[in-house]
């Protein structure tokens, strides 16, 4: 029996402080937390965008609405959300990474490589975010609305200051179920040669003939995943402060 | 004050309103009464554009409010309205509820606006929960505070779309208290409700709505004691 655990240890000494492999993962949690951080600002402010967008065509309904250039730009932003979130929920991200990388930006250096990898899973990731944000909003009764706009306050400033807050709570469980995938996602970055963590134990792996490296790179982003869970836990309590009854 | 000019509503192929033609004087007190579906609560909402009419005008102040010039958020900032679910904002405590509005609009500072909600909270018996959040009151409080964070507002009307229906018997009283006292000190009022009570006891005019038109109004004494239209008296007949 303590053979096996030493033989656990030894095996886990190998791949990971021998020869200083430790720094291979490292370096790939770095790159891996990088793209994931870059991806995630990116989707969050293009989901944003594309949901009041959504939403917004949805409350155009007044007849007289539709004459104004603002409620003709909404229609068409609206139809361009409409379009984004079929193409890209519709397709694989590796496809959209690869098309990213090797079309779009074909001729830019190298060592924006982490950067193209990080726009193209922000870009996936808004189309998914976009929706979670949109089922928030429309979670909140319209009554929010009437009663924000009967107040005087303009459709903005309703969105602002009455729907998004109360919106938010709503969005915070599947939202980070999203970053949670986003996270792990950013793994096929391996396919256009960057070392994410994935990648960096699948290197030391070649080295040691062992599937441990790769058992370390899963447990990094288990830990990873498990703390994103603890920051959620922590939002979700804050923001219930006004459910509580006396 | 209010001055409709054969105002219709269809949703869809469905006519909701039907040519209504109304005028509301400052300082009037008129209360809407009908069956579900005649259209009242629809008719209400058409006078701050909550409902877009599809025909008609509606005249507040003598500027044309349907006017798609006119800029609706200053208009509603001078009527206020009540709404049967309350429709607090839930994430924001009772005072914030108060002077959300006001502060953002720019019309008075934030320690104003405070003072101003404590004043009024104060006129409604609810001073203490001034902190609290809306899920921890009453439904009758609620609405009592629903009145106020309007009124914080200095509007010249008050809608109301039956304020008393969503409220346990027993809160019905608070409510309508806050509503007399109101008309009492002069305010204009608009006041869709099943509380035939209220309407004798406060209404200036009683208007009798019924398949997207009025087909009756009066002083409240005669509209009880003295119904005119056959409809009216069944509607009478059932709810007295």
């Amino acid at each position: 029996m303590m053979n096996f655990f030493y033989g656990i240890w030894d095996s886990f000494y190998y791949a990971f402080f021998e020869a200083q492999r430790w720094k291979f993962y490292l370096g790939g949690l770095k790159n891996t937390l990088f793209m994931s951080v870059v991806a995630c600002i990116i989707g969050v402010v293009i989901g944003l965008v594309l949901a009041i967008l959504k939403v917004s065509a949805n409350s155009l309904s007044k007849p007289r609405g539709r004459r104004t250039l603002g409620g003709w730009l909404i229609r068409v932003g609206s139809g361009f959300a409409d379009l984004y979130t079929t193409v890209i929920r519709g397709t694989p991200l590796l496809v959209q990474l690869l098309i990213l990388y090797y079309g779009v930006f074909k001729t830019a250096p190298k060592e924006y490589a982490m950067w193209v990898a990080g726009l193209s899973f922000g870009i996936n990731s808004g189309a998914y975010v976009c929706e979670i944000i949109r089922a928030g909003i429309q979670s909140i009764d319209r009554g929010q609305t009437e009663a924000g706009r009967s107040l005087g306050l303009n459709a903005r400033q309703t969105m602002q200051l009455v729907v998004l807050p109360q919106a938010v709570k709503n969005i915070l469980p599947t939202i980070f179920n999203e970053f949670i995938t986003l996270l792990k996602e950013t793994s096929v970055a391996g396919y256009i040669a960057l070392t994410d963590l994935t990648r960096a134990g699948d290197v030391v792996r070649s080295r040691v003939w062992t599937i441990t490296p790769l058992v370390i790179s899963g447990l990094i982003y288990l830990i990873l995943v498990i703390l994103l869970t603890k920051v959620q836990g922590v939002l979700e309590r804050r923001l219930g402060a006004s459910d509580r009854r006396l | 004050m209010i001055d409709v000019c054969n105002l219709s509503k269809a949703f869809g192929d469905h006519l909701v309103l039907d040519g209504i033609n109304e005028r509301i004087e400052k300082g009037e007190k008129v209360v809407i009464v009908g069956p579900s579906g005649s259209g009242k609560s629809t008719f209400l909402r058409c006078l701050n554009l909550l409902e877009q009419p599809t025909g008609g005008e509606i005249f507040f102040e003598g500027q044309n409010i349907t006017d798609p010039k006119t800029n609706i958020n200053l208009i509603r900032r001078k009527m206020g309205m009540v709404f049967q679910q309350f429709n607090l904002f839930p994430h924001l405590t009772v005072k914030k509820n108060i002077t959300l509005a006001p502060v953002t609009l720019g019309i008075c500072s934030q320690q104003e606006a405070d003072e101003k909600a404590m004043a009024l909270l104060e006129r409604i018996g609810l001073v203490e929960k001034a902190n609290a959040y809306p899920r921890q009151l009453s439904g009758g409080q609620q609405q009592r505070i629903a009145i106020v964070r309007a009124l914080a507002m200095n509007p010249d009307v008050m809608l109301f779309d039956e304020p008393t229906s969503a409220l346990d018997p027993e809160m019905v009283g608070e409510v309508l208290e806050v509503m007399k006292e109101l008309a009492q000190d002069g305010m204009t009022m608009v006041v869709v409700t099943h509380e035939m009570g209220f309407a004798r006891e406060v209404a200036t005019r009683v208007l009798f709505m019924d398949e997207g038109q009025i087909k009756e109004q009066a002083p409240p004494s005669e509209f009880f004691n003295n119904p005119q239209h056959p409809r009216l008296k069944e509607f009478l007949n059932k709810v007295l």
